[in-house]
């Protein structure tokens, strides 16, 4: 049975859906910046990312920011959306892990598991 | 917060998310007077008088991820650790203002951080809002508006590398040449 509690769901869907670029054909570098993001050092990770992509010529990656994405004990979070691939989540990011995401993940499609959610995830059990 | 810097990048996320259009950012270094105010000041959609008056509450939020809310009780307690007072004023539809005084002479006064920094965060991650910076010291004052600059680079976008390095490096040395950014 329907509820009005759908609605509720399909209203922060859209919210949501407002921090996602149309443009979908390039790689997409979201930040986390709520209150915690920040406080964790979000700013510096964003930063080295710009440099970074600017350093290799990336024309087609953008890098842009969310609020919390919910996990602050694991800020900085920064998500990674390429195009027809599920969408990547790093945590506890530096400044110095940076480079490893953009080189082997966003230029050779390979993911660098061991700073990912998942693997935190493991290593916590 | 480390710094006063990543308290303005983080209030200035709540302008964001008031959907502002316009977002201005003053720090003034009044050393006369040994006090620091930074005000932040938005065209969003604003509080209505029972929002503003809970706002400084932690449990107070509009995030829907969890139940508490940091960043106006987070520089709340910054200011008055260094004997300085926050002062928010809003109204619904027309915007918010968020006033933070420091007594810069403080030994809990946070240093300024680096603004160049949170203003090239926040320009890329929403190049479509204007911002307005303004820097004054007793020397004098340091303004840089995102309009302005836009005007200067018609037809290519302000998130270019280029654009955004010139911007830090424009702030910072502005920032330096009217003798602001109190260190420690």
């Amino acid at each position: 049975m329907k509820s009005l509690k759908e609605l509720e769901e399909i209203r922060e869907k859209t919210l949501e859906s407002v921090n996602i670029r149309t443009d979908r054909k390039s790689t997409r570098v979201v930040v986390g910046m709520g209150t915690c993001g920040i406080a964790a050092g979000a700013r510096p990770v964003l930063l080295a990312f710009l440099e970074e992509v600017n350093k290799r010529n990336l024309d087609d990656v953008t890098v842009t920011q969310t609020g919390c994405i919910g996990v602050c004990r694991l800020e900085p979070m920064v998500e990674v959306y390429t195009p027809g691939e599920e969408k990547v989540t790093y945590v506890n990011m530096t400044p110095e892990k940076v480079s490893k995401v953009v080189s082997d993940h966003i230029v050779n499609g390979q993911i660098v598991r061991e700073y990912t959610i998942g693997a935190y995830d493991e290593q916590d059990k | 917060m480390r710094d006063i810097s990543l308290h303005i990048l983080d209030i200035a996320q709540n302008s964001i998310a008031a959907q502002a259009t316009i977002i201005e950012i003053q720090v003034h270094e009044d050393r006369c007077n040994d006090i620091l105010t930074v005000v932040i000041s938005d065209d969003g959609k604003g509080m209505d008088g029972q929002m503003a008056k809970e706002i400084l509450d932690p449990f107070c939020t509009t995030r829907t991820t969890r139940k508490v809310g940091l960043g106006l009780p987070l520089l709340k307690a910054s200011a008055e650790r260094s004997d300085g007072y926050i002062h928010i004023d809003s109204k619904l539809g027309e915007g918010t203002t968020v006033e933070a005084t420091f007594k810069i002479s403080h030994i809990d006064r946070p240093p300024l951080g680096r603004l160049d920094e949170t203003m090239v965060s926040l320009i890329v991650c929403n190049p479509e809002i204007e911002y307005i910076y303004r820097h004054i010291t007793n020397k004098g004052e340091f303004v840089l508006d995102t309009r302005d600059i836009k005007r200067q680079i018609e037809g290519i976008s302000i998130t270019q590398p280029e654009v955004l390095k010139f911007i830090g490096e424009y702030i910072e040395d502005g920032i330096e040449k009217i003798g602001g950014g109190v260190i420690s």
